[in-house]
């Protein structure tokens, strides 16, 4: 769906720029008169609300950046300092801290929705693995970031995680050993290990904010997917300009998404952080339980759940990577889950799945926790390598809208048998 | 006193805590643990419109000062927080006095020589040990934890059936819930007994608390009726004195609670604002169009 550009500079400077390099012209393009199909619901608004997450994450980091020390024996210390004596210094850490909660809690919203319109089935493979590219490295850098605190948590986080390297020791001799030995900078998680985490959590934003770049990118040339799954077909009926009618919708999304950010900010900054961290990191004290932020417990669940080390860390690994091959795992001719008798209940089983997981990734990997651990573990997997081809295969799927303008104009002459409409494809 | 010195360094060590892992891991399944249901104590801090009770956090501040500064340092509060809006407010007289009366070491001099002065309010709390060393050492091997921070660092875990967890997380949420460390620091406060409960064996230098985890806490009983003179006739009684702490404690955590609070509640209401004016705007707009 990339469309004919329709700008016309109309003033001697945007045609002299236009002709030298169309920055002006791109913008209007991508941002103002972009063809946005109608019938998007409100699930299409976490794309600029994880816009506007990372704005808030890139402006505050900065300024929290220049208050910030990366020396174990201050770290601690200066992000109080900066709490406590520096005008307004408690409103940027906590909208800081509580900004990457949010921005988990949009992406997974945003992941969800793509799962449940399959808007990773073509022509949306680059721009869905673009995607999981940037959930690594958002994790990357919240990983990182919680280190900076240098409390009780971030340390033994840092030290759990960065662990996990030497279950390699089990394929190669020392070669796990070695491996963490390297990341830490020493024999054991030290200033070195704080100053090469602190360096790469002010680089990764900037590989997000590109990584971003390329998803838009992406999306601007194969169209949006929609709630029907019907590729686009006429702009002039069936789609918008994107300004002003989806900066109005996505503007009035980010403002509800803005209260009930601000209503964590200054009613409930530490809810969603541990009460460890705010005791300093000790190397000789371990907290009873170390447990990650909560965006990270599916993924800590699954490692667990695994009784080998190396098992368990490629199961974690795993669980991610499978995330860049859906686009072929799923063998459905239908894209929306909406139409989908059948994979329907499997998409909300995948929703309850991950929610148990999250749950027992924060409880004791013992009894009935690990055994629950252990069987939804293999449903998530059991999901995208066994369900979705095979339902693909044999599911008939409900009749659907055949074209855009259809579903927007209802009516009961618009519902064909998805085979026909797939013919016509 | 050599075997309690080492139980007692013991407790504090690496191992200790691995002791602790394996006996969360050997507990029986399902099990919520050994969490103590910690009774939610009504808080003026608490909820949208909280605000610190200035008389309670003088009192407050005289109970930490009279008592717990003896062992517990608070190393993130100068003498100046205590006028500071938002706080316990005292005068700048009397910030000036309490400052004056804790002596600070400074230099070096122009000889090169360290020298004690008495504080200003511009100085940090001087702490009651030189550093952890000092205090274990002092305390037969257990470090009396820095209190400056202390409010937000403890969370009491709930206790409930595993099912009804989401039910209450989002109560909490809703309701605003963010006092798990106040009303820990006030159980633990109130938590002594003269006596242990028959059957359970307190270890030698430990004191039975009903509130600490495991029960058995290095820290003796700071508190007694009476033990403190208030001024403002508040009936002076161990539930007054830890209540009052602990309120001194969660503004030495948050200072800038207040503020936090009151600027929420405009944040809020533009957000709030602008929100409607964006709906209205975006229906106007797409009301025009079959969509
Ligand atoms: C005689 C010295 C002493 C005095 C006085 C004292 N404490 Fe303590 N306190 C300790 C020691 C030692 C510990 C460490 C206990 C442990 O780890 O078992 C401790 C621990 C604590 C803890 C941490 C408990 C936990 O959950 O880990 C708090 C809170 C505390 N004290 C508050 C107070 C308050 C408030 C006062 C004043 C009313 C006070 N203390 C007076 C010695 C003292
Ligand atoms: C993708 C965007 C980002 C995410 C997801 C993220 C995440 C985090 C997290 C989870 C923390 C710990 C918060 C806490 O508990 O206090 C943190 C801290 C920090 N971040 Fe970021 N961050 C992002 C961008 C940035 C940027 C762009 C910078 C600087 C240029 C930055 C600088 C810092 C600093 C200095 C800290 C330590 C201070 C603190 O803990 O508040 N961050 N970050």
């Amino acid at each position: 769906m990339a469309h004919q550009s329709t700008y016309e500079p109309k003033t001697a400077f945007t045609r002299w720029m236009d002709s030298r390099l169309p920055v002006i012209r791109m913008a209007y393009d991508n941002l103002l008169d972009f063809p946005t199909p109608r019938n998007l619901n409100y699930m299409w608004t976490f794309g600029g609300i994880l816009a506007f997450c990372l704005f808030v994450q890139i402006v505050t980091g900065i300024v929290l950046a220049m208050h910030y020390a990366a020396d174990t024996s201050v770290a601690f210390d200066s992000i109080e300092h900066l709490m406590r004596n520096v005008n307004y210094g408690w409103l940027i850490r906590y909208t800081h801290a509580v900004g990457a909660s949010m921005f988990f809690f949009a992406v997974y919203l945003h992941i969800f929705r793509g799962l449940y319109y399959g808007s990773y089935k073509p022509p949306r493979e680059i721009l869905w693995i673009l995607g999981v590219l940037i959930f690594l490295a958002m994790m990357a850098t919240a990983f990182m970031g919680y280190s900076l605190v240098w409390g009780q948590m971030s340390f033994w986080a840092v030290t759990v995680i960065t662990n996990l390297f030497s279950s390699l020791d089990s394929v190669v001799s020392g070669l796990g050993t070695g491996i963490v030995q390297w990341i830490w900078g020493g024999f054991a998680v030290n200033d070195a290990t704080l100053n090469r985490l602190f360096s790469l959590h002010y680089l990764l934003p900037f590989v997000i904010a590109g990584l971003v770049g390329l998803h838009i990118w992406a999306l601007h040339v194969t169209g949006n997917n929609n709630p029907t799954g019907v590729p686009l077909r006429d702009p002039k009926t069936e789609a918008l300009p994107f300004h002003p009618y989806f900066t109005a919708k996505d503007g009035f999304a980010i403002a509800v998404f803005g209260l009930i950010f601000a209503y964590f900010v200054f009613y409930m900054p530490n809810y969603l952080g541990h009460a460890d961290n705010y005791v300093e990191a000790n190397p000789l004290q371990t907290p009873p339980h170390i447990v990650p932020e909560w965006y990270f417990l599916p993924f800590y669940a699954i490692l667990r759940a695994i009784p080998s080390k190396l098992g368990g860390v490629i199961a974690m690994f795993g669980a991610i990577v499978v995330l860049f091959f859906i686009p072929w795992l799923d063998t459905a001719r239908e894209r929306s889950t909406r139409y989908r008798p059948i994979y329907k209940y499997f998409f909300w089983l995948l929703v309850v799945t991950c929610l148990a997981l999250g749950y027992l990734g924060a409880k004791p990997p013992e009894g009935g926790y690990l055994v629950a651990g252990r069987i939804f573990t293999a449903y998530y997997f059991i999901h995208f390598l066994i369900v979705m081809p095979v339902i693909g295969i044999i599911e008939t799927p409900k009749s659907r809208p055949q074209s855009i303008a259809d579903s927007i104009l209802g009516g009961g002459n618009s519902s064909q048998p998805a085979v026909a409409a797939a013919e016509k494809r | 006193m050599s075997k309690i010195l080492s139980m007692r360094n013991f407790r504090t060590s690496t191992l200790g805590a691995a002791l602790l892992l394996v006996t969360a891991y050997a507990s029986p399944s399902f099990a919520a643990g050994e969490a103590v249901e910690i009774p939610r104590q009504e808080w003026t801090f608490s909820g949208m419109t909280g605000y610190f009770d200035k008389a309670q956090l003088r009192r407050g501040y005289q109970v930490y000062q009279n008592v717990c500064a003896v062992c517990h340092g608070m190393r993130q509060l100068y003498y100046r927080n205590l006028s500071e809006p938002g706080g316990p407010e005292f005068s700048d007289a009397r910030v000036k006095d309490i400052a004056s009366q804790a002596q600070v070491t400074d230099g070096p001099d122009d000889n090169g020589e360290m020298f004690t002065r008495s504080g200003t309010p511009a100085d940090k709390f001087v702490l009651p040990y030189p550093n952890e060393k000092a205090a274990a050492a002092a305390m037969g091997g257990a470090v009396p934890p820095d209190l400056s921070l202390m409010a937000k660092a403890r969370a009491p875990a709930h206790a409930h059936a595993w099912y009804t967890e989401p039910y209450f997380w989002m109560v909490d949420i809703v309701t605003g819930y963010q006092e798990g460390g106040a009303d820990y620091l006030y159980a633990l406060l109130t938590g002594y007994a003269d006596e242990p409960p028959a059957g359970i064996d307190v270890l030698p230098g430990l004191y039975y608390n009903e509130a600490f985890p495991g029960h058995q806490i290095a820290m003796p009983s700071p508190l007694a009726d009476g033990f403190i003179t208030y001024e403002d006739g508040t009936e002076e009684t161990v539930a007054n004195y830890s209540k009052d702490v602990t309120a001194f404690m969660m503004w030495a955590a948050e200072p800038k609670l207040e503020e936090r609070k009151k600027m929420g509640l405009t944040v809020m209401i533009y957000l709030g604002i602008f929100a409607i004016l964006m709906y209205l705007s975006k229906r106007a707009l797409w009301r025009k169009v079959p969509h």
